[in-house]
């Protein structure tokens, strides 16, 4: 009746785990209680949870890789602590098995579930904001993508209390994630989880490239889209033309591990090094995925924090196509060791140099920005120029490791950890840090504190140097990723420098919170009346802070790149218009209804409860079918409503 | 020409651009993208077959397992079926409904025989011992096929429900819109079904 789950599922003989999860638990209960005693359910339902809004569910995304970023952090500094102590007789406090499971699951969710959601939330606020139009292309698609994503992480958090999670790594190679190595639940976590997930990004992906290409405002033309629009062009692209890889490699896992067929087994001729193939296949693009909107982040930052038009627009968006296409070619230089002989290795290190071109376009056009601009350095500039410095050492560092020889040497060691940390911390987290800084006033109508702010980038800087710095030393040292056990004791002191850099890391998340907590206890005071708090240039900022549900009273007519900027110069931004009623799509809890189900679909799934899993199924087939058969998915705001919404921004730009 | 524009050497003046397009080509062009997100999908099957074929781990090999004759049957029926399925979409969009009805009908018939000449062949081919966990090659082959008549079940459950909705609701826009993602999709499955009549029969088959 219940497939594989029984009492024994719960680990009550592991302490770290189960209070993690009682603590979870009554923080859950506590944010429910606080809730039902203020009576805010009939709000979160009507204005978030069934909202079709695409500034509602961006932010809705942002905050879901916010929370997981917490998950994914602790998990971090559980590692550096347990590799700081694990040194000759001592073992450490966490067991092996348990090791394994952190490790993975501290990969999976910071790409998946941090990275992913801010990078999707981002792109799904901002681009019809830049881009002047009233929503994404389906709405309520956007909705369902959301909440897809959500229940991806739910999933692979409740591998936390029930039952266990992989302990393969975040890359979960066959053969060890076959059933014959991992008989349990762990890996049937993630592949659902992810499956689940996927479905979500690639439907976001979808939903965005069709807005962008099909929805721009009047007189946009391609050359005239701000770079964060073409990143996320690129980024999107990449999306649908990678995650179904992914979703095509795990279904044949799945099989394997369901069925008892054989596409990665050792035996009856599957194989396993064609798991790893694809599996890269999708993951080299899915790290442009992540980084090119970062890239886009940085390109609106710099050009508004300097006081100049963007330096190289056109090579910007060059450089920019370059890696989309680029980003398809490299997937090989993740295994060199595999053993496909020098002319391949020898082909696709040189594509993987190749690739670093358009990169440094980028930097300079950047630089030459800045160059002989006035520059402010507000949080959001902090974070950029901090890119600019860590991302080109982390360059580096990638354009050596693509030298096959030398990833021979430092394959598989700490080296390349952080390597790649200093890419995804120094390119996309930074770029996410300053977006979060940059369009937090658009989003919720008010300024972040600025002190707690560069206080949290100064934390996050250093700490991460501290704790990355340290892991080049030690890989090229020759230590291994993923060890429990710290073999060599001179090995010491650079992880208790590495410890130490967590720990530094650690503090800068505690000043975003501070940041966040001051600058909503002052929010009156640092209300951003004008909708333009930073002088920026894009259209996001003609509208006011947060944007009515409609975003534009009137499309804006463009005419150049920096639209609002021309506007501004023209003083068309504060003249007073007509107003006509405008359609806004109306909400649907469709999104949640689809999530629920997909949640039950995954964890019978994963357990073996089939009968429930084809009902689940079946629910979901039956609520789209509901949802298809209805017509009247719009409801007007009069014009006498948008009048008066648009009256009290303009008394203020006025 | 503005300055910002000017700024930009060697831009040549772009042709203007009027602004969003109508809900029939965002929708359709929604929907075109989301086939090309399929087609990537089946491509990552097809790559596991072409990589596995030879892979039979002593068991048959497609040489012996694959009945052409039956294969040919069903290719035909399924590429009549994208015919009939065309010319039910120009008659719902000249609102001829009760001529929609008789090629969707007619659609319906030659996928469901296409869809039950695949679960026989299955059958046999299960009978005889070669089921999917016999070896990689047969693992492939039944991922690959089956995916295919997985989107073509889907599909024939979407047609009843389109032919039910334009019952209920008549040929309007809405109703219209719907039917053409549902044959793109139907005219998506044939492309993807040449490619696995070429690759996995007619190749395999030698």
């Amino acid at each position: 009746m219940l497939g594989r789950l029984t009492w024994d599922a719960i680990p009550f003989n592991e302490p770290i785990p189960l209070v993690t999860s009682a603590v979870l638990g009554i923080i859950i209960l506590a944010v429910f209680g606080l809730i039902t005693l203020k009576g805010w359910w009939r709000y979160l339902w009507d204005e978030w949870l069934t909202s079709v809004d695409h500034k509602r569910i961006g932010a809705m995304y942002v905050l879901l890789g916010l929370i997981m970023l917490l998950r994914g952090f602790s998990d971090a500094i559980m590692m550096r602590s347990q590799q700081a102590i694990a040194i000759g007789a001592s073992q450490g406090y966490l067991p092996p098995d348990h090791y394994d499971q952190i490790f993975s699951a501290h990969g999976t969710i910071m790409i998946f579930f941090v990275a992913m959601p801010l990078v999707v939330g981002m792109m799904n606020f901002v681009v019809p904001l830049q881009l002047g139009v009233r929503d994404v292309a389906f709405p309520v698609l956007n909705s369902v993508s959301f909440w897809l994503t959500a229940s991806g992480a739910l999933l692979i958090n409740a591998s936390l209390v029930i039952g266990n999670f992989a302990r393969t790594g975040w890359m979960n190679y066959p053969p060890l994630s076959e059933l014959a190595f991992s008989p349990d639940v762990g890996v049937d976590y993630y592949l659902w989880s992810l499956q689940i997930s996927g479905v979500g990004t690639l439907l976001a992906g979808i939903n965005m490239v069709t807005t962008i290409l099909k929805l721009r405002a009047p007189g946009m033309t391609y050359f005239r889209m701000p770079v964060f629009c073409w990143t996320a062009l690129a980024s999107n692209m990449l999306i649908i033309a990678a995650f179904p890889v992914l979703t095509a490699t795990f279904l044949m896992l799945l099989l394997d591990r369901n069925l008892g067929m054989h596409f990665f087994t050792n035996d009856a001729g599957g194989s396993a090094m064609m798991y790893v193939n694809l599996f890269w296949i999708w993951g080299h693009p899915e790290v442009y995925i992540l980084v090119l909107p970062a890239f886009g982040v940085f390109s609106e930052v710099v050009a508004t924090f300097s006081g100049k038009a963007l330096f190289g627009y056109r090579s910007m968006v060059l450089a920019t196509l370059a890696i989309c296409v680029l980003s398809f070619t490299v997937w090989l230089h993740h295994f060199f060791t595999m053993g496909a002989g020098a002319d391949v290795n020898a082909f696709f290190g040189i594509m993987s140099m190749i690739i670093a071109v358009p990169t440094g376009v980028k930097i300079f056009n950047w630089l030459f920005t800045m160059f002989h601009g006035r520059v402010v350095f507000e949080p959001p500039m902090l974070w950029s120029i901090g890119f600019m410095v860590t991302f080109v050492i982390g360059g580096m560092t990638g354009v050596l490791l693509a030298v096959p020889p030398v990833d021979f040497v430092v394959h598989n060691t700490v080296f390349l950890v952080a390597h790649f940390h200093n890419v995804i911390i120094g390119g996309v987290l930074f770029g996410m840090m300053a977006g979060y800084n940059y369009w937090f006033p658009k989003v919720f109508g008010f300024t972040l504190d600025a002190r707690w702010g560069k206080a949290s980038f100064w934390c996050w800087f250093l700490g991460f140097y501290l704790a990355f710095v340290p892991l080049y030393l030690l890989g090229l040292m020759g230590m291994p990723r993923r060890l429990q056990h710290i073999p060599d004791p001179t090995w010491e002191p650079l992880l208790w420098v590495a410890e130490l850099g967590s720990v530094v890391i650690f503090i800068g998340i505690l000043c975003q919170a501070a940041q966040l907590y001051v600058s909503i206890r002052t929010r009156v005071s640092r209300r951003d009346r004008t909708g333009d708090p930073w002088n920026a240039r894009t259209l996001e900022w003609s509208t006011a802070s947060p944007p009515p549900p409609y975003n534009f009273a009137v499309m804006p007519n463009v005419e150049t790149i920096d639209a609002f900027w021309e506007m501004k110069e023209t003083g068309q931004h504060a003249a007073r218009q007509t107003y006509e009623p405008i359609e806004v799509p109306r909400n649907t809890p469709m999104g949640l209804i689809t999530a629920f189900f997909a949640v039950i679909i995954g964890f019978c799934g994963i357990w073996h409860i089939w009968w429930l899993a084809v009902l689940g199924l079946l629910a979901v087939v039956v609520t789209a079918a509901i949802f298809g058969w209805s017509e009247h998915r719009e409801s007007e705001i009069s014009a006498a409503e948008i009048s008066r919404i648009e009256d009290a921004r303009l008394r203020a730009v006025g | 020409m503005t300055a910002i524009d000017a700024a930009q050497p060697g831009l040549a003046p772009e042709q203007e651009y009027a602004g969003p397009s109508s809900t029939r080509t965002v929708v359709g062009y929604g929907f075109w993208i989301f086939l090309l997100s399929d087609i990537i999908m089946f491509s990552g099957l097809f790559a596991a077959y072409a990589v596995l074929w030879a892979n039979t781990a002593g068991g048959p090999t497609g040489g012996e397992l694959f009945d052409l004759r039956s294969v040919f049957i069903e290719t035909a029926c399924l590429l009549v079926s994208s015919y009939t399925c065309g010319l039910g979409a120009l008659f719902a969009e000249r609102q001829h409904r009760e001529r929609f009805y008789i090629f969707s009908v007619l659609t319906f018939i030659l996928g469901g025989a296409f869809l039950f000449i695949e679960i026989t062949e299955f059958a046999n081919m299960i009978g005889k011992g070669a089921g999917p966990s016999r070896s990689a090659f047969l693992s492939a082959f039944f991922t690959l096929v089956g995916m295919h008549g997985a989107h073509v079940t889907s599909g024939l459950l979407w047609q009843v429900y389109m032919v039910a909705q334009v019952a209920a609701k008549g040929l309007r826009p809405h109703v219209l819109r719907r039917l053409l993602c549902f044959s793109l999709f139907w005219h998506a499955l044939d492309i993807i079904w040449v490619g696995v009549f070429t690759m996995v029969y007619l190749m395999g088959a030698r």
